[in-house]
Order: C-alpha cells, then structure tokens, then sequence
C-alpha cells in the first residue's frame, strides 16, 4: 500500500467517487471562468446599440444574430487594425529591446564584482516596489518640455533597463558555472563576445520566460500611452478601444466585436507556446 | 577597450542612464512640484499647501479608502480561493487530461487585457434584467441589482473582475511553489497519521511562505496602485459618489484632468509613502531582507 492510498484510506470517500467529485467541481469552474469570453462572443453577433443597452448574455435569438458587426469590421475604413498593427509593432520592438537591453545589465551584476554594484543592486530592487504612476505626470511634463508627445520612443525608453526582467536574468545568471567565462577569455573571446555567443545561447528558456512577460505587460499597457499618444493613428488597442467606450461614441458594435477580435492572436500565441507562457507568467516567485 | 574592470560598468550602463533619467529625475520633480502651484507652467513656490489641501480633501480619502479597501479585500479572496484550486490540482487523484484543460481555461482571463476583461464585467453587470448577472440573480429568484449605481454593487463587480483575472495566475504561482515541495514530507507525514488536511496547513502552507510572501507583496502594490480596471468597469474616471476611484485614479483626475499638476504631485507623494512603507514593513516582518542580504 502506498503512502498515498494509505490516506486515502482515512477517507468516508472511496477513490474513484473522490476523483468524480474532483472532476466535476473543475469542470463547474471551467465553464464559469469562461462565462465572460462566451458571453462577449455571443454579443459579437448582436446590435452593439442593444448590448450596450440591455448587457452580455448567454441568450440566443437565432432570429437576431448576424454577422454585420465582422463584416463592419473588417471593411470599415476606421482606425481599429491600424491600432492592432501599432500594438502588435510597439509590443514586438519593446520586448525585444527590454530582453537584450535587461538581460545585459543582469549579466554585469551577475557575473562582476565592482564597485558600487551592491548599492546598485539596491536600486533594482527598490525600483520593483514604485509604481510608476507616481513618476507619470513629472516624465510628461519633461517630454512635453522636450517635445516628445505622442512618439512611441517615449513609450519604450524608461521600460527597456526593467528592474523585474533584470532580477530575474540575474538569477538565472546567477546558476552559470564561472569556469565557462574563463575557458571563452582563454579562447580570446572579449566581454561581450562571451555574453553574445556563449552566456545567451544556453540560457534561451530564460529569454522566452521573459518575453511573454513582457509581452503580456506591454501589450496591455495603457495609462501611459494614453498620456503620451495624441493622434488616433498612432493609438495602440487599448486606447482605441478605450475611445469607443465612451458615452460619445456611436460605434458600439466595433466595441464588442473588435474586443473580442483582439482576444484571439494572444489565444492562437497561448496554444502553441503553452508551456513558455506558464513559465514566463510564474517566473517572479520561482527563486523567493 | 574590453577590460574585465571596465566591462562592468559599460554591462549596466543602461541601467544607470534609465535610474537617472526615468526615476530620479522625475521623483524629484515629483517631491518639488508637490511643494508648488502649478499654473500654465508658472510654478509659484507654496510649501507644504497642497499637503494641507489634500489632508483636508474628502474626495482623497474617499480615494484612498476605496483603494485600501480593494487591496485588503483582494489579498483576501486572490490567496485562499488560487490557493485551494492549486491544492486540488497538485492532488495525485483525478484524471491528468480534465487537470490540464482546467489549468488552460485558468489563463485566458489572464491573457484578455484589462481592458477588454473591464467591457466585458461592465456589460455582464448592467442594471437592466436582461444582463447576464442579473439573468443569474433571476433564476434564483432575486434582484435585479443596480450593480454600478450602487457602493456595494459596483464593489462586488470590481472584485469579481479582479478575481477572474488573477485567481488563475495566482493559482499557478502556488502550483509552482507545492511542486518544488519534496513528496517524502507528505509520505513521511502520512506515515505518521497526518491527515489531508493537516498536511496541507503543516507541510504545504509553512513550504510555500516565500511564494505567499512574493504574491502579498504584488498584491499590496498592486491593490493601491489599481486604477485601469476601476476606469474599464465605471466606463471612465467618474462613478455615482467616487465609489470606484482610486488613489492613481484621483492622481489622474487632478494632474490631467483639472490640471492641478502641484496637488497631484503631492497625491503620488503620499502614494509612494504609503506603498513604500506597507511593503517594506510586510517584507521585513517576513524576514525577506535577511535571506537576500544572506546570499
């Protein structure tokens, strides 16, 4: 008998009814958790005008559905995949210049010892605890000084050295054998080659970890674009969307359909790298 | 020049120009505007009165309340429930495949941005009958509620959307700590009789500590620093009352909005105190610091 049937013994339920119980309580909070998304897809097919009247439901009236909303979507000379465009551009250029520009200071403060570093280390992780709204009015006032408004430079700069994504490739770094870095200096690597051609290429799950990370956070970014960002042609997704919302707006039905348009790439990414995303999502609390 | 000595420092350059440029350079501006009136970009020295002005000010500490009141509130429903749904999933019993489609299903809220989650609650908690909580509240035989026109209401739909779209990543953080315990605690402690749920509050609870630590810790930050979903579900900064605006919120509305840049500089002030304060006593209560100075 093993350890765990001899629990098990202990129990009124016999096996097989506590793994019924079990399925059926996790079947229960899969089909609610996916209310919303059922829900908004439903409405994907009714007037916008109605649903913003009388809210998402599960109702069906085969007499009222229709595929207007996709066909408006998809013809409409509007700004929404414009505004798809930019995000899926924005999110790209900054999760790529955050991984290489991070993941560089996290190699200098794993694998140096220097002066100053501790209290540089300080700063890193005194960073990850300021929200950085308190710093958004102060920076937009000096991009506005500067004149910097509505570029998407003054979206990424501040974010590419971020503090999270440093702390965690430095840890990774961290587990690196030294030896490595000697046998590359003996080779006559420089510095940077031994960085570029032998620390990144064995640490790649640590780069796909981080990417969806940071891929996540960007892609839903949102109070400071919408600080930043003045013409709508250069509104990323949730700023556009966001200006449908209002009660000035007439384009409900873009609201609902172009929101639940914009759910399914992230999906499609989540399907095929499942195991990548579970790994970047959890990847803060990995080494507390 | 490619020195071992001068490496280094050109390694975290970057970092450096970012803490001076992005940080330091704001947050003093931050600590001097909140000492000034700001008037089309005339800044008039005033002291501590934007300090007064805000102590007295009802609406910032109907912000703050609301604030706190959802970081407490969310710290107290995004640990327990992800919590029991890890412990369930981590169990040897049951069928793997029904496990693993539950664990995807657990993503998708975490994978629809708060923005399109905030449309979505908002119209699933219209007033009207025919929204689909309302629906719900109906088929039992109750309501309907006029969910966002009311305290308590707009309060149920607000954590009920933070619940959605966190309880799955919680529960994968707490997945991920109970794995990394070793099974022979939990053999030798049924060994010794322990039940399941004595196993769960004295091997499983005391080994996943640095992980509860680490989402208390976000939890606080983010729970004072919420401002996008309150914004999402209320369609916008004004709700009946203030009841949905928050701190960053209200930072927001007197900075952009008003254009009162010296006043909402003295709210960011106050904000970062108070994060900065909360988090590093909970950290130092938890022992973090000694284990990172310990290294």
């Amino acid at each position: 008998m093993s350890a765990d049937q001899r629990v098990h013994a202990k129990y009124a339920l016999p096996r097989g009814l506590h793994a019924a119980v079990q399925t059926g309580f996790l079947v229960v909070v899969t089909l609610i958790v996916l209310v919303p998304v059922a829900a908004i897809f439903v409405g994907t097919f009714q007037d916008g005008n109605v649903v913003i009247r009388k809210g998402l439901s599960l109702d069906i009236d085969l007499g009222s559905l229709s595929l207007d909303n996709y066909v408006m979507l998809f013809t409409d000379s509007g700004m929404y995949f414009r505004w798809f465009a930019n995000s899926i551009v924005l999110t790209v250029v900054q999760v790529a210049g955050t991984l290489l520009v991070s993941s560089f200071v996290a190699y200098g403060f794993a694998m140096y010892d220097f002066k100053g570093k501790n209290a540089m280390f300080i700063a890193v992780l005194l960073l990850m605890t300021v929200p950085f709204e308190i710093m958004m009015l102060p920076l937009f006032v000096m991009v506005n000084d500067v004149g910097l408004a509505d570029s998407y430079s003054v979206i990424v700069l501040p974010f590419l050295a971020a503090s999270v994504t440093i702390f965690y490739f430095r840890q990774y770094f961290l587990g690196i054998p030294k030896d490595l870095l000697e046998a590359g200096r003996m080779d006559g690597a420089t510095e940077f080659g031994i960085f570029f051609k032998l620390v990144v290429p064995i640490t790649k799950p640590a780069f796909a970890a981080m990417a969806i990370l940071n891929a996540m956070v960007i892609w839903n970014n949102f109070l400071w674009p919408l600080l930043v960002l003045r013409s709508s042609e250069k509104f990323t997704l949730p700023i556009g969307l966001n200006t449908l919302l209002t009660p000035y707006a007439s384009n409900y039905e873009l609201l609902i359909v172009g929101s639940f348009v914009s759910l399914l790439p992230v999906l499609v990414l989540f399907l095929l790298f499942q195991r990548y995303f579970v790994a970047g999502m959890t990847a803060g609390a990995l080494k507390g | 020049m490619y020195s071992q000595r001068l490496a280094p420092y050109l390694f975290i350059a970057p970092f450096v120009i970012t803490l001076l440029a992005f940080w330091m350079l704001p947050l003093a501006r931050t600590f001097q505007m909140s000492t000034q009136e700001v008037l089309f970009g005339e800044a008039t020295f005033i002291g501590v009165d934007n300090y007064q002005r805000l102590w007295n000010d009802r609406i910032f500490w109907k912000a703050l309340f609301n604030s706190t009141r959802y970081m407490v509130l969310t710290i107290a429903i995004l640990i327990p429930i992800p919590l029991v749904l890890a412990a369930v999933l981590n169990s040897k019993i049951g069928s793997p495949r029904v496990k693993a489609v539950f664990k995807s299903s657990m993503f998708v809220p975490a994978l629809t941005s708060i923005v399109v989650a905030g449309i979505i609650f908002r119209l699933m908690f219209t007033e009207s009958d025919s929204g689909l909580i309302n629906q719900v509240l109906g088929f039992f035989g109750a309501g309907p509620v006029r969910w966002l026109r009311e305290d308590t209401g707009g309060l149920v739909a607000l954590l009920m959307l933070a619940l959605w779209r966190y309880a799955g990543i919680n529960m994968l953080y707490f997945l991920a700590g109970m794995q990394a315990i070793p099974t022979e605690y939990y053999e030798a402690a049924s060994i010794d009789g322990a039940s399941r749920v004595q196993q769960f509050f004295h091997i499983t609870i005391p080994n996943l500590k640095p992980t509860l630590v680490y989402v208390t810790a976000i939890s606080i930050y983010g729970g004072l620093a919420m401002f996008l979903e309150s914004f999402m579900l209320y369609g916008g900064n004004n709700s009946p009352n203030n009841q949905g605006l928050t701190v960053v919120g209200y930072l927001y509305r007197r900075g952009i909005e008003e254009n009162d840049l010296g006043f909402a500089a003295a709210v960011g002030v106050v904000l970062l105190v108070l994060i900065m304060a909360i988090n590093l006593t909970f950290l130092a209560l938890t022992g973090t610091f000694k284990k990172e100075a310990a290294r």
